[in-house]
C-alpha cells in the first residue's frame, strides 16, 4: 500500500471513531430526553470533550497531509471533505450536548401527548436514522445513499415549521406547560439543525466521491423551473 | 534528549574548501531508523554536509573539517577510523544512477567481492535479498547475467540502492536520488525509502520540497552554510520557526 494511502486510511478511521462517539451522543441525547434521564444527559455532555479532541486531532491530520503530501484529485477531495465533515460532526455533537443540557433542567419526561402532536419523536428518530445512513454512505462511498439522505431532510424541516403552531395551540389548552413547551421547541429547532448538518455531510460525501458540488442547488433548481435535470435536491 | 537513540550526530562541525567556509558550526542529531531530509538552495552546504557523513570529501584538495561527527557515538574523523570500514557502515546513493558496466548480479555483489567473499551461496543469497529489498527481484530475476546498463533509469537507481544494501550498512546517504528519474520511478524510490527506514537510518538531500515532506521524519534547512532550522518534518512544513525557512519552503525565497 502507498504511504499516502496508509495515511488517508488512518484519517478515515479516525473520522469513523469520532462519528461513533457523536452517534452515541445523539442517540443518548434522545433517550435521555424521553426519560428525563439526568445521568445519561450528563454523560453526553461529558463526552463533548472527547469529541473536541477528535476535532482538533483530525484538523491537524488534514493539515499535515496537505502540507506533506500535496494531495491531488480524489485524495485532495477526501481531505477537504474530511475537514468539513469533521466540523459538522463536532457541531452535531455540540447539539446533542445542548439537548442534554435542557434534559438536565427537566423535572419529568415530556408529556406523550405533546411529543406526539409536535412529532418530536418521529423527527428525532429520523435524524438519528439519517445520521446512521450517512455514516454508511461515507464508509461504503455510496453516493446514492448520500443523495437519499439529503432528500429525507425535508421531513425534518416540515415538522420544524409546523412546531410553532402546534405548540401554540397546545399552550392555549394547557397554559401551565409553558416552560416545558419552550424547552421542547428549542430541542426541535436543534434537531432541525442536526438535519442540516447531516445534509452538509452527505453533500461532502458526494463531493469527495463524485467530484460534484451539490450544495445550494435546491434554489437554483426551482428558479430553473425543471430545466435542471440533476436529481440533487 | 540524551535518552534518545541518535545514530548520527554533528557537533560544532565546520568545513572549509580552502578559504571558503562551507559549513558553519553545524550541530545536529539524527535518530536511528528514521529518514532525515536536507533541504536548501544550491550551494547552501547540504551536499557538502551529506558527504562529510561518510568522508566522501576527503579526496577534495583543500577540504578540511573541524568538530566532530559521531556515528554510534564514535567520531568518524578519529585517527583510529578506517575509511573503508566506515563506508561499509555508511552506504551512499547518488543523483545519477551509476551502475558498473557489469551484469546485474555482479553489480549487487560488487562490495562483497571487494571484501573477498567468494562463497557462491552467500553471494547469491545476498544478491536476492538486496534485490528483494529494493523491489527489483521480480523484475530482474531472469536476467541477472544481463548488463545492468540495459535497465531503465529507475531500475538502475534501485539497483544502486541494492548494491549499497548488499554490504549491510546501517546508514544510507542519498544525494538527490530521484532528480534524474521520471515521476513513477520517483514514487517507487520514495516507497522504497519508506520501507527501508524500518531497518536503516536514511539521510537524503533533495531539491524537491514535496519529496522531503513525503519521505522524511525530520528535515534540516540549510542556508549559506548554516543549519537554519532542524525539526520534525510535520512541524517544518506546517509551522516553521524561522522566517527564512518559511520563505524557502513556500517558494518566496529572494
Amino acid at each position: 500500500m502507498n504511504h499516502i494511502d496508509l495515511e488517508l486510511e488512518r484519517l478515515k478511521s479516525k473520522l469513523m471513531d469520532m462519528w461513533d462517539l457523536v452517534e452515541y451522543q445523539l442517540q443518548s441525547g434522545h433517550e435521555a430526553m424521553l426519560k428525563a434521564d439526568h445521568e445519561l444527559a450528563a454523560k453526553v455532555v461529558k463526552l463533548g470533550r472527547k469529541v473536541n479532541n477528535y476535532d482538533v486531532k483530525i484538523d491537524s491530520m488534514c493539515e499535515n497531509l496537505l502540507a506533506l503530501y500535496t494531495p491531488v484529485a480524489v485524495d485532495l477531495r477526501l481531505i477537504l471533505a474530511t475537514l468539513k465533515i469533521n466540523a459538522n460532526l463536532e457541531r452535531i455533537g455540540d447539539t446533542a450536548e445542548g439537548i442534554s443540557m435542557f434534559v438536565q433542567q427537566q423535572e419529568r419526561p415530556f408529556l406523550p401527548e405533546l411529543l406526539e402532536k409536535t412529532n418530536t419523536y418521529a423527527m428525532f428518530t429520523e435524524a438519528i436514522a439519517m445520521f446512521a445512513d450517512c455514516r454508511k454512505a461515507y464508509k461504503a462511498s455510496n453516493t446514492e445513499l448520500a443523495r437519499t439522505v439529503i432528500k429525507r431532510d425535508k421531513m425534518l424541516n416540515k415538522i420544524y415549521r409546523k412546531s410553532d403552531d402546534v405548540v401554540a395551540a397546545y399552550l392555549q389548552i394547557y397554559p401551565e406547560s409553558i416552560k416545558e413547551c419552550l424547552a421542547l421547541l428549542s430541542i426541535i429547532k436543534k434537531v432541525e439543525r442536526v438535519g442540516d448538518q447531516i445534509t452538509n455531510i452527505a453533500e461532502e460525501i458526494i463531493f469527495y466521491r463524485d467530484a460534484k458540488v451539490v450544495k445550494h442547488k435546491s434554489k437554483k433548481k426551482k428558479k430553473a423551473n425543471g430545466n435542471d435535470n440533476s436529481e440533487n435536491a | 534528549m540524551s535518552k534518545k537513540n541518535y545514530k548520527l550526530e554533528a557537533k560544532s562541525l565546520n568545513a572549509y574548501y580552502g578559504n571558503f567556509h562551507a559549513l558553519k558550526d553545524i550541530n545536529i542529531a539524527m535518530e536511528e531508523k528514521a529518514v532525515t531530509a536536507f533541504i536548501g538552495p544550491s550551494g547552501c552546504g547540504k551536499s557538502t554536509f551529506l558527504r562529510t557523513l561518510n568522508r566522501m570529501n576527503d579526496y577534495i584538495d583543500g577540504f578540511r573539517v573541524e568538530g566532530e561527527i559521531l556515528l554510534d557515538n564514535r567520531d568518524i574523523y578519529g585517527k583510529d577510523v578506517r575509511v573503508d570500514e566506515l563506508r561499509k557502515e555508511v552506504g551512499m546513493v547518488f543523483q545519477k544512477p551509476n551502475p558498473f558496466p557489469k551484469t546485474i548480479f555482479e553489480n549487487v555483489v560488487y562490495g562483497l567481492r571487494i571484501q573477498g567473499i567468494k562463497d557462491k551461496r552467500v553471494l547469491a543469497e545476498t544478491a536476492e535479498t538486496s534485490l528483494r529489498q529494493t523491489a527489483l527481484w521480480d523484475e530482474v530475476k531472469d536476467k541477472l547475467d544481463k548488463s545492468a546498463l540495459a535497465l531503465s533509469g529507475g531500475q538502475q537507481q534501485r539497483l544502486c540502492i541494492a548494491r549499497a544494501l548488499a554490504i549491510s550498512p546501517s546508514v544510507i546517504l542519498m544525494d538527490e536520488p530521484t532528480s534524474a528519474l521520471d515521476p513513477i520511478s520517483t514514487a517507487k524510490i520514495e516507497e522504497l525509502i519508506y520501507e527501508l527506514k524500518k531497518d536503516y537510518t536514511i539521510v537524503i538531500v533533495t531539491h524537491n520540497m514535496q519529496q522531503a515532506g513525503r519521505v522524511s521524519d525530520q528535515t534540516a534547512f540549510f542556508y549559506m552554510g548554516e543549519l537554519v532550522e532542524f525539526s520534525k518534518t510535520k512541524i517544518m512544513f506546517t509551522s516553521p520557526k524561522h522566517e527564512r525557512t518559511q520563505n524557502y519552503i513556500t517558494g518566496r525565497f529572494g
